[in-house]
């Protein structure tokens, strides 16, 4: 496969899988709670490199996913103790993220992680950064660690389809007919760091944000059905990532910037075009009573 | 600590001073109006328009990146309320998306500019954690005029915020512009995030208006006393960081800034007067032994240990 080739495979793994996790984000409105754990993945990674002293995919992904579950915990400790839930994620995640971004300016420095890095991520190297796979051959680690993520992700969620459903949609519901919803948050959260963190070569942790939130939002604006509003918003990842590409090849400008201004496209062509939602079909058709919420 | 010997160095200490000030303040507003994370936005939304007013000038220039800092961040406060009022879309969602893509055209235009610029540049980058020490003294003045704005606004108007916030119905009553009061409360906040970005940068600037206003409310019961010790708590923060971030090389001052005000965090949860975990469990010791007390002496009992609680 050419280079080209492998970059957009990546970004379309990433645009697919940000894309299912994000519905299930808007749909519980967690949305800056993804704000948040992108952020402290950062730390998670850090830890992670200075214990380690290696910066390879399965510790990345095991100190990402604990410092997620540790964002998780301490904005619901701090919320259970009076904190508005808004608050408690702003102190969580600016905290960790500033002790993330202090360790590396002083403790890792000019070593392979740099800020620049894990802000912006750079997909420009991941065509290069190879491992060895068995009957396949050379294989780039970054996209392999996303098909791993996006198939783990794949599998959580149709094999808990029904219950994903309840809990999201009535969390009341889903309690008392025995779910354990404690269990699904964590569960969820988890998903979250992990695809975050595995995304986050690709695009960096600011942008994985815009690819979580924005194709889901787009989708939410074209249907009321969960299943076809996960393959939109995969869909609209997909796209984003490959339009992102070609904006950036156009422009030669940062290839995440450009990824997350793409999403936007997508969405600002949702909001104005939608059949149901949409700004123009407000003008064209009057306002009939189904329409009402 | 030979920095603090010059001149231009305590000017840079006493602005992040006077910003810590103005933003715990304003930080205080935010909390009561649940708009904490409002400020993440729009710090994030003010990217775009640094680069714009760098790219329109070509040199370093405070007054206008700060003006097109303004001009971003509004015209993204603005969308996150058109997109919430018409459309299904939460506000959270739409303060996410905003977010992340105002924040990924800012970083598309600073790869361009940073390509075709020269060495004049090298301030853009501190914009994304802040440089405080890189501020010159022109800079600084602009900083602490709006700052000192900030605070006045704040505190000249102060039974009106508290009306505002605290008893919007009684407000409109006697005669408050609920419209006007919004859109001073905006003003005001966009102008401490543009002028905080450059000491703090863009991803850190809502721990200072979060952080300290959170701290403030394990002391206190009374708004006027949450502001005064937000604003100390702030302020407090912004020097100690600023002045440790110049122990090191190259240090970003903004995450130090927002270590500090974390640390005072931790110290208001523990030892806090009102809220804090050690009084709690010392109330609630107390509690324990006046009921065994009242157990043990019969029938006295319940009138102290109703008033305990």
């Amino acid at each position: 496969m050419s280079y080209t080739a492998w970059i957009l495979l990546t970004a379309s793994l990433v645009g697919l899988s940000c894309g299912l996790i994000g519905v299930f984000l808007i749909l519980r409105r967690m949305a800056m709670m993804a704000d948040a754990i992108s952020h402290t993945v950062l730390l998670g990674i850090v830890t992670a490199y200075l214990v380690t002293r290696e910066l390879s995919g399965i510790h990345m992904l095991i100190g990402a996913v604990l410092a997620g579950l540790l964002t998780a915990v301490l904005v619901q400790w701090f919320h259970a103790r009076g904190v508005q839930q808004e608050a408690a994620i702003g102190v969580v995640f600016t905290s960790l993220f500033a002790i993330g971004v202090i360790l590396i300016a002083t403790k890792v420095g000019n070593a392979h992680l740099d800020i620049q890095h894990a802000l912006m991520g750079e997909i420009t190297f991941v065509p290069w950064n190879v491992i060895e796979l068995p009957w396949i051959g050379e294989f780039p680690e970054a996209t392999f660690i996303l098909l791993v993520v996006l198939a783990v992700v794949l599998l959580v969620i149709l094999t808990f389809y029904k219950e994903w459903k309840i809990t999201s949609f009535d969390p009341g519901l889903a309690a008392s007919i025995g779910i354990p919803v404690v269990f699904m948050h964590y569960l969820f959260m988890s998903l979250v760091s992990v695809t975050t963190v595995a995304a986050f070569d690709a695009v960096g942790a600011i942008m994985v944000v815009a690819m979580l939130i924005t194709p889901a939002a787009s989708a939410y604006l074209w249907t009321d059905r969960l299943s076809i509003m996960l393959v939109l918003s995969s869909s609209f990842g997909v796209i984003s990532a490959i339009v992102g590409y070609l904006i950036a090849v156009w422009l030669d400008t940062s290839i995440s910037g450009s990824m997350a201004f793409a999403t936007g496209l997508v969405f600002l062509f949702s909001f104005l075009c939608s059949p149901k939602h949409g700004m123009l079909s407000r003008y064209i058709r009057p306002v009939s009573a189904s329409d009402l919420p | 600590m030979g920095m603090l010997l010059s001149a231009n160095a305590q000017w840079v200490l006493f602005s992040t001073l006077i910003l810590g000030m103005a933003s715990g303040m304003i930080g205080c507003l935010a909390y009561w109006k649940r708009q904490s994370l409002m400020s993440d936005a729009l710090s994030h939304a003010a990217l775009p328009g640094v680069v714009i007013g760098f790219w329109l000038i070509g040199t370093k220039n405070m007054p206008v990146m700060i003006g097109g800092a303004a001009i971003s961040a509004l015209l993204g406060a603005l969308m996150i309320q058109w997109i919430r009022s018409s459309s299904r879309i939460k506000e959270d969602t739409a303060m996410g998306m905003i977010l992340s893509v105002f924040f990924g055209l800012g970083i598309m235009m600073l790869t361009i500019v940073n390509r075709f610029a020269g060495g004049n540049q090298s301030g853009l980058d501190s914009f994304i954690f802040g440089q405080a020490a890189s501020m010159v003294r022109k800079d600084v003045y602009t900083m602490l005029v709006l700052a000192a704005i900030v605070i006045l606004v704040v505190s000249l108007a102060f039974k009106e915020w508290k009306l505002f916030l605290f008893d919007p119905d009684f407000a409109r009553g006697l005669g408050l512009s609920r419209r006007l009061m919004d859109g001073i409360y905006l003003a005001v906040l966009v102008m401490v995030i543009v002028i905080g970005i450059q000491a703090v940068g863009v991803i850190l600037m809502a721990a200072l208006l979060i952080i300290p206003a959170v701290s403030a409310r394990y002391w206190t019961h009374s708004f006027k006393w949450m502001v005064i010790l937000s604003a100390i708590f702030g302020g407090g923060s912004g020097m100690i960081g600023t002045l440790i971030s110049t122990l090191g090389i190259g240090w970003p001052t903004g995450p130090f800034i927002v270590l500090a005000s974390s640390v005072l965090f931790v110290v208001s949860l523990v030892f806090g007067v009102e809220k804090g975990l050690l009084t709690k469990a010392l109330q609630i010791r107390l509690q324990k032994r006046e009921l065994r007390y009242a157990a043990a002496s019969g029938a006295k009992g319940p009138q102290r240990g109703g008033e305990a609680g």
